[in-house]
C-alpha cells in the first residue's frame, strides 16, 4: 500500500505537494471513480439527452404555457417561502442564541426536524394539519382561508422544508456578533431599534443571506412534501418536478430531461451564487474586522 | 440542568449599563412568543398530528394496518436499500474525506463542489438520470431487455437513486474534520513505521469517530426516507418496489389514513431517533462543530 503510494506520488508528484502520508492514488482513484460512477455520468447523460433533442422540439417543451405556470409557482412559492424563512429563521436564532427559557435545548434540537423527516411524511402531515377539516385548516376556513391544495400550501410546505437552513446559519454568526459593541452603543444612548439595525444586522446579514439562498435552492427541487398538500392541478397547482414525473410516466423521456436539463442549470446557477454570497460575507467580515 | 444557564443569564444581564429590564423583558418574551408560534403551527402541530391519525382507530387498529403484508415488504426493502447504500457511502465518505484532508491537490475544491452536487439537485433529477440511462427508452434500455436484466422498477435502481441523493452526507462531515485534525500525528505514526492501514485505524478514525457516526446516522436517515428520486425509478409496484415512503404515499392515496400515518409515524420515530444521536453526537463530541 505504502508502495503504491509511492510510485503513484512519484507519477504525479507534479499535481501535489509532497507528504509521507500513503493512500493518496488509492482515494482519489476510489473518489474520482465512484463519484463518477454515481453522480457525474448519469447528469452528462440526462445533459447529452436534452442536448441531443431537436433545436425546436427543446425549447416548446421548455415554453409551454403548462411549464411557465410551472415555474412561476415553482420559482415564487420558493422565493417567499425562503422570505419567510428569513425573517422568522432570524426570530428562532435570536430567541436560541440569546434568551434562556424552558424547552430551549429541546426546541434548539427539533430545528433539524425536517432534515431528518422524510420529506413524504411532511407533506401528509401538513396537509392534515391544514386542510378544511384539519387543526388549523378549519380555524382558517372559518375566515375564508384555504391552504391545503391552493398556492398557499406550497408556500407553507416549502417554509417547513426551509426552515432549518437560515436558523443554522444565523446562529453562530449571532453567537459571534460582539456583545461589548452593543454595550458600547447602548451606553451611548442607542435605542433597541438603532443596535438591532446598525449593529447586529450589519454583522449577520451575509448569514441570512446565506441561509436565504440554500432555503431558496432546497426549495425549487423540493417534490416529496408538496405533491401532497398542493392538489397537482395543471396550471395551477403544478410544480415543475412534479411535471417532470408526469412526463417521465406518459414515457415523454425527451420532455422530462428538457425540463430536467433547465432545472439543472438553475441548480449550478444557485450553487455559484451561495457560493458568491459566501464570499461577500467573509470579506466583509475582514474588512470589518481591519 | 437548565437552571444553571439561567442564573448565568441573569447575572450578565444585570452588569450590562443602563439596562432597561422591563423593555427587555417584554422584547425576550414577544420575541420567543412569535418564534414559538411559528414552530409550533408550522413543525411541532403536524409532528403531533401524524401520531393522533395513526392512532385514530386506537392502538388495536394501528398495530393491525402496520401488520400487513404489504407494510412488511415495504419495510424490509427499505432496510435492504439502507443496507447497501449506507456502508458503499460510508466507504466513499471516508476514501474522499482522507484524500481531502490529507493531501494538497489541483482540483481539490472542484472535487469539494462535485461532491456536493447531489444536494443541490432535485431529487426528482436524481431519479430522472438513471431512468434516461436504464428505462426502456434509455441509453442502455434496449441492452438490458435483451438480457432479461432489469435495473429501472426493481431493487437495483432503488438503490442507485437512494445512493445519488445520499452521497455527500458521509463525505460532508468528514472532510472538514479532518481539515482540521491536521497532518502531524499521522505522519508521526507513518515516520515510526505504522503501515497505512493502521494509521487510518488507529490514528485518524477515533478522531473523527463522532463525526462519522453523525454522518451514517444521517446517511441512513435520508436513505430510508428518500421519496422524490425513488418515486421516479421505482415504478410503484405494491408490495414489490415500494419502500416505505412510497407505501405512505399508496395508502394515503387509497385513503387508508390511519395506515399511511402509521407507516408515516415509524419513520417519525427514526427522524427522532436520528435527531436524539445527533444531540449525543455534538454533546460526547464538544458542543456544535
Amino acid at each position: 500500500m505504502s508502495a503504491e503510494g509511492a510510485v503513484v506520488s512519484a507519477r504525479t508528484g507534479r499535481l501535489r505537494q509532497p507528504s509521507v502520508i500513503p493512500g493518496f492514488g488509492l482515494t482519489v482513484g476510489f473518489t474520482t471513480f465512484f463519484l463518477s460512477a454515481i453522480v457525474l455520468l448519469p447528469l452528462a447523460a440526462l445533459v447529452l439527452r436534452a442536448m441531443g433533442m431537436e433545436w425546436h422540439r427543446f425549447w416548446e417543451t421548455l415554453l409551454d404555457p403548462r411549464a411557465i405556470a410551472s415555474y412561476r409557482l415553482t420559482f415564487g412559492a420558493s422565493l417567499i417561502a425562503a422570505g419567510i424563512n428569513a425573517v422568522f429563521g432570524f426570530l428562532i436564532a435570536w430567541s436560541l442564541v440569546r434568551y434562556e427559557f424552558p424547552g430551549r435545548r429541546i426546541i434548539d434540537a427539533l430545528i433539524d426536524m425536517p432534515f431528518a423527516l422524510p420529506t413524504a411524511v411532511s407533506g401528509i402531515a401538513l396537509t392534515a394539519v391544514l386542510a378544511d377539516n384539519g387543526w388549523i385548516g378549519s380555524w382558517l376556513a372559518q375566515y375564508g382561508i384555504r391552504v391545503a391544495y391552493t398556492p398557499l400550501g406550497v408556500i407553507v410546505a416549502l417554509t417547513l422544508i426551509g426552515m432549518p437552513f437560515v436558523v443554522r446559519t444565523v446562529q453562530p454568526a449571532l453567537a459571534e456578533v460582539e456583545r461589548d459593541l452593543e454595550d458600547v452603543a447602548e451606553t451611548l444612548g442607542a435605542g433597541g431599534f438603532y443596535r438591532l439595525r446598525h449593529i447586529i444586522l450589519p454583522a449577520v446579514l451575509p448569514a441570512i443571506l446565506t441561509g436565504f439562498t440554500l432555503a431558496f435552492a432546497r426549495a425549487v427541487g423540493e417534490y416529496g412534501s408538496v405533491i401532497f398538500i398542493s392538489g397537482n392541478l395543471p396550471m395551477r397547482t403544478e410544480i415543475t418536478p412534479l411535471l417532470i414525473v408526469v412526463k417521465l410516466e406518459q414515457f415523454d423521456y425527451a420532455g422530462a430531461a428538457a425540463l430536467g436539463f433547465a432545472m439543472l442549470v438553475i441548480a449550478f446557477v444557485m450553487l455559484f451564487v451561495i457560493n458568491l454570497v459566501q464570499v461577500w460575507g467573509r470579506r466583509r467580515y475582514v474588512v470589518a474586522h481591519r | 440542568m437548565a437552571a444553571k444557564p439561567i442564573i448565568a443569564v441573569g447575572e450578565e444581564r444585570a452588569r450590562r449599563p443602563g439596562h432597561d429590564a422591563l423593555g427587555g423583558m417584554i422584547v425576550k418574551w414577544s420575541v420567543i412568543a412569535v418564534s414559538l408560534t411559528f414552530l409550533a403551527m408550522l413543525l411541532f402541530a403536524p409532528l403531533a398530528v401524524v401520531f393522533t391519525q395513526a392512532l385514530d382507530h386506537g392502538l388495536r387498529g394501528y398495530l393491525e394496518a402496520l401488520a400487513q403484508d404489504d407494510a412488511w415488504s415495504a419495510i424490509k426493502l427499505t432496510l435492504i436499500t439502507a443496507a447497501i447504500v449506507v456502508p458503499l457511502n460510508t466507504v466513499f465518505g471516508l476514501a474522499a474525506a482522507w484524500a481531502i484532508g490529507k493531501f494538497e491537490f489541483r482540483g481539490k475544491s472542484i472535487l469539494i463542489t462535485l461532491i456536493d452536487l447531489p444536494f443541490a439537485v432535485s431529487p426528482v433529477i436524481s431519479g430522472l438520470v438513471y431512468v434516461l440511462l436504464f428505462g426502456l427508452q434509455g441509453w442502455f434500455g434496449s441492452w438490458l431487455q435483451e438480457h432479461d436484466i432489469s435495473i429501472i422498477f426493481a431493487l437495483p435502481g432503488i438503490v442507485l437513486a437512494t445512493m445519488f441523493v445520499t452521497f455527500p452526507y458521509v463525505a460532508r462531515e468528514l472532510i472538514p474534520l479532518m481539515q482540521q485534525a491536521g497532518n502531524s500525528e499521522e505522519e508521526a505514526a507513518i515516520t515510526l513505521g505504522a503501515s497505512g492501514w493502521l494509521t487510518f485505524f488507529r490514528v485518524t478514525l477515533p478522531k473523527v469517530r463522532w463525526g462519522l457516526i453523525y454522518g451514517i446516522i444521517l446517511c441512513n436517515a435520508r436513505a430510508m426516507g428518500e421519496f422524490g428520486a425513488v418515486s421516479v425509478v421505482s415504478g410503484h409496484i405494491r408490495g414489490l418496489t415500494t419502500t416505505m415512503p412510497l407505501h405512505v404515499e399508496i395508502l394515503y392515496n387509497e385513503y387508508d389514513f390511519v395506515g399511511a400515518f402509521a407507516v408515516a409515524s415509524i419513520l417519525t420515530l427514526l427522524a427522532v431517533a436520528t435527531l436524539i444521536v445527533k444531540s449525543l453526537v455534538e454533546w460526547r463530541g464538544g458542543g456544535r462543530r
